[in-house]
């Protein structure tokens, strides 16, 4: 933002008032970084800390464990695919609910934002009774690693949705009428008209819904059997380890998560500075 | 006018906190933290206890959890005068955090309030032919029980399995694959008690691992299964302590706890009393015949060496035998 203005030769309006808002500013970043510290920064140094607290073999030990290790790769796996599976399937639902006409569609509407409302556990609970043992209609999926993908598609659905939806409405369709109107196909249109506008909203989403499931513990305590080595995700494996009186060795594995999250955070991030690079000449 | 709607939210929450906080100095508040199952038997000795001439205008907070959560809770500061938890292990972390006395196994009762023993649900009809220990690690046979690193409970139940294994005579090596074998037939190792007994009551599993306590709860919540208590089995105690700047009144609701009129309550509602007398009374016949299943062991004994003990050689984070054998299963 900065540097773009920096960069433009006609911002003098907007420098003015920088110059003359310069205190405000001032009080501004300071409000921003004294809440930023205090609900991000401080937690994630003193998670940190507590992690090393009884020394660097005690990290290594912590984090080299199988069962940590297994536990990792589950997580990240699900995510992965979870996140793939959001992507096409949230894009799809977004560009029906602003595209296509149809009875019902701001019920449709309303009930994406739905998994969000509904405490995890509670999520959890009724995935189990639907795709439990007892199934009623007959699909038993629980207590596999099947069942950990589909609680975290449940919970992470609205985040795509939610994403791509606003950009969609904002897309002009004139843009789309003209490559049309010049003989490209539907497909070429969606290809080079319709996806690298959808792109950035698509990628936000994608991060959003990525850091989710890899934090997500409340709807799959129930549902994944939380065998070690085989359905036991990262969150209900350090749960265990605070449970059990090892507060450092959940942290050691914690930040793993966090370090390994945050290297995925910012190739995406990068991914999305990369498609965006046309908008901003 | 967002300012105003703020303030007409803040205003009734300001006055409901005031008003809270000066309902509470009128008289002592005994504050139980408490795991999850006790509660109807609790608020029934609560309602009870307001009659006597010691807990006339005593208020009582009452908080139900996880017992392992809610003693780190206490240990990390939540208000509580009297902890009621499911293992001496729980207590002995709030001891660890100075709020309870270390020697708390010594007061009336050794601090214990009601027992039971580690016992099987299995399903109504019992078609696995489910009667021992041994059985369940037949071929087929899901057995559902919890994280030993995150459930007490599940720590019942696996120093149970072993304790068994020993006293039919297997050596400790063979004792410890026994274990091993039973944790290959586990299809659900849940993160609590609750959860273990909500994944067998929803259908997955042949075998629930659980509190005999817990199964006669469940079975009064109006859940389907059939009691199976194995020969042996392992007696669990479970501990109410008053901590230490308690007021008086905590302690005087712990031995009217243990007065024959509430043990029998204890004992109407799926506990083993702990006042063993209380179980000749008439009306408590059919109950008593419930709790004839047959011979017990207790942490004390030989094979454990006590609490502290068997927390470190089983369930140590690093170097306990739990580890080797999730190990085994997971890898």
């Amino acid at each position: 933002m900065e540097a773009s203005a920096a960069r433009a030769p006609h911002v003098r309006p907007r420098e003015a008032a920088r110059a003359g808002g310069r205190a405000s500013t001032a009080i501004s970043v300071g409000i921003i970084s004294t809440f930023l510290t205090v609900v991000v920064v401080l937690p994630i140094a003193a998670l940190v800390w507590e992690s090393h607290k009884s020394g660097a073999d005690a990290f290594w030990q912590a984090v080299s464990n199988p069962l940590a290790v297994s536990a990792l790769k589950l997580t990240f796996g699900a995510a992965f695919i979870v996140v793939l599976i959001n992507i096409v399937f949230g894009t799809v639902t977004a560009w029906v609910l602003v595209r296509d006409d149809f009875p019902g569609r701001s019920i449709v509407n309303a009930v994406i934002d739905l998994p969000f409302a509904l405490p995890t556990i509670v999520a959890g609970l009724t995935l189990l009774a639907l795709y439990g043992p007892r199934s009623p209609i007959g699909i038993d999926v629980a207590y596999t690693r099947t069942a950990i993908v589909l609680a975290l598609c449940f919970v992470t659905l609205p985040f795509v949705v939610r994403t791509v939806q606003p950009v969609l409405l904002e897309l002009d369709t004139e843009m789309e009428e003209a490559a049309r109107s010049l003989g490209a196909r539907q497909t070429t249109v969606f290809r080079r008209i319709v996806l690298p506008n959808l792109l950035p909203g698509i990628l936000s989403g994608a991060v959003l819904a990525l850091a989710r499931a890899l934090g997500e513990i409340g709807s799959l305590v129930l549902i994944a059997g939380n065998i070690p080595g085989h359905t036991q995700v990262v969150s209900v494996y350090v749960l265990n380890q605070i449970e059990s009186g090892d507060p450092s060795g959940a942290a050691a594995v914690a930040v793993v998560l966090l370090g390994a999250s945050f290297v995925l955070l910012l190739a995406v991030g990068a991914l999305r500075f990369f498609v965006t690079r046309y908008e901003r000449g | 006018m967002r300012r105003l709607l703020l303030l007409a939210l803040l205003v009734p929450v300001a006055c409901a906190v005031v008003g809270a906080a000066q309902a509470h100095q009128a008289g002592t508040t005994v504050n139980l933290v408490a795991y999850s199952t006790p509660k109807p038997v609790m608020q029934k000795l609560i309602s009870r206890f307001g009659y006597t001439s010691a807990g006339n205008g005593v208020s009582f907070s009452q908080s139900y959890g996880p017992s392992g959560s809610q003693a780190r809770a206490i240990a990390a500061g939540q208000p509580a005068s009297i902890a009621f938890l499911s293992t001496g292990l729980d207590i002995d972390t709030i001891a660890d955090a100075g709020l309870v006395g270390k020697n708390w196994n010594k007061a009336p009762y050794s601090g214990i309030a009601a027992d039971s023993v580690v016992a099987f649900v299995v399903r109504p009809g019992n078609p696995k032919h489910i009667h021992g220990w041994n059985d369940l690690v037949k071929s087929g046979v899901q057995v559902v029980t919890p994280n030993p690193f995150s459930s007490g409970s599940a720590k019942w139940n696996v120093l149970a399995a072993y304790g068994a294994a020993r006293k039919s005579g297997m050596s400790d090596h063979q004792a410890v694959q026994f274990v091993t074998k039973l944790f290959k037939h586990v299809v659900s190792q849940d993160t609590s008690g609750s959860n273990a007994a909500n994944t067998f009551f929803s259908g997955k599993g042949d075998v629930l691992i659980t509190y005999e306590s817990e199964a006669y709860s469940a079975f009064a919540a109006g859940k389907q299964g059939k009691l199976i208590v194995p020969k042996p089995t392992m007696l669990i105690e479970l501990p109410m302590v008053a901590l230490k700047d308690a007021p008086s009144a905590a302690k005087a609701f712990i031995a009217y706890a243990h007065a024959p009129k509430q043990q029998a309550i204890f004992a109407a509602n799926g506990y083993r009393p702990v006042v063993k007398s209380v179980l000749k009374r008439p009306n408590l016949a059919s109950w008593a015949k419930k709790y004839k299943t047959g011979p017990t062991f207790n942490i004390r004994d030989r094979l454990f060496g006590g609490w502290l003990k068997a927390n470190r050689v089983w369930f140590d984070q690093n170097t306990g035998r739990m580890v080797g054998i999730e190990r085994v299963v997971g890898g």
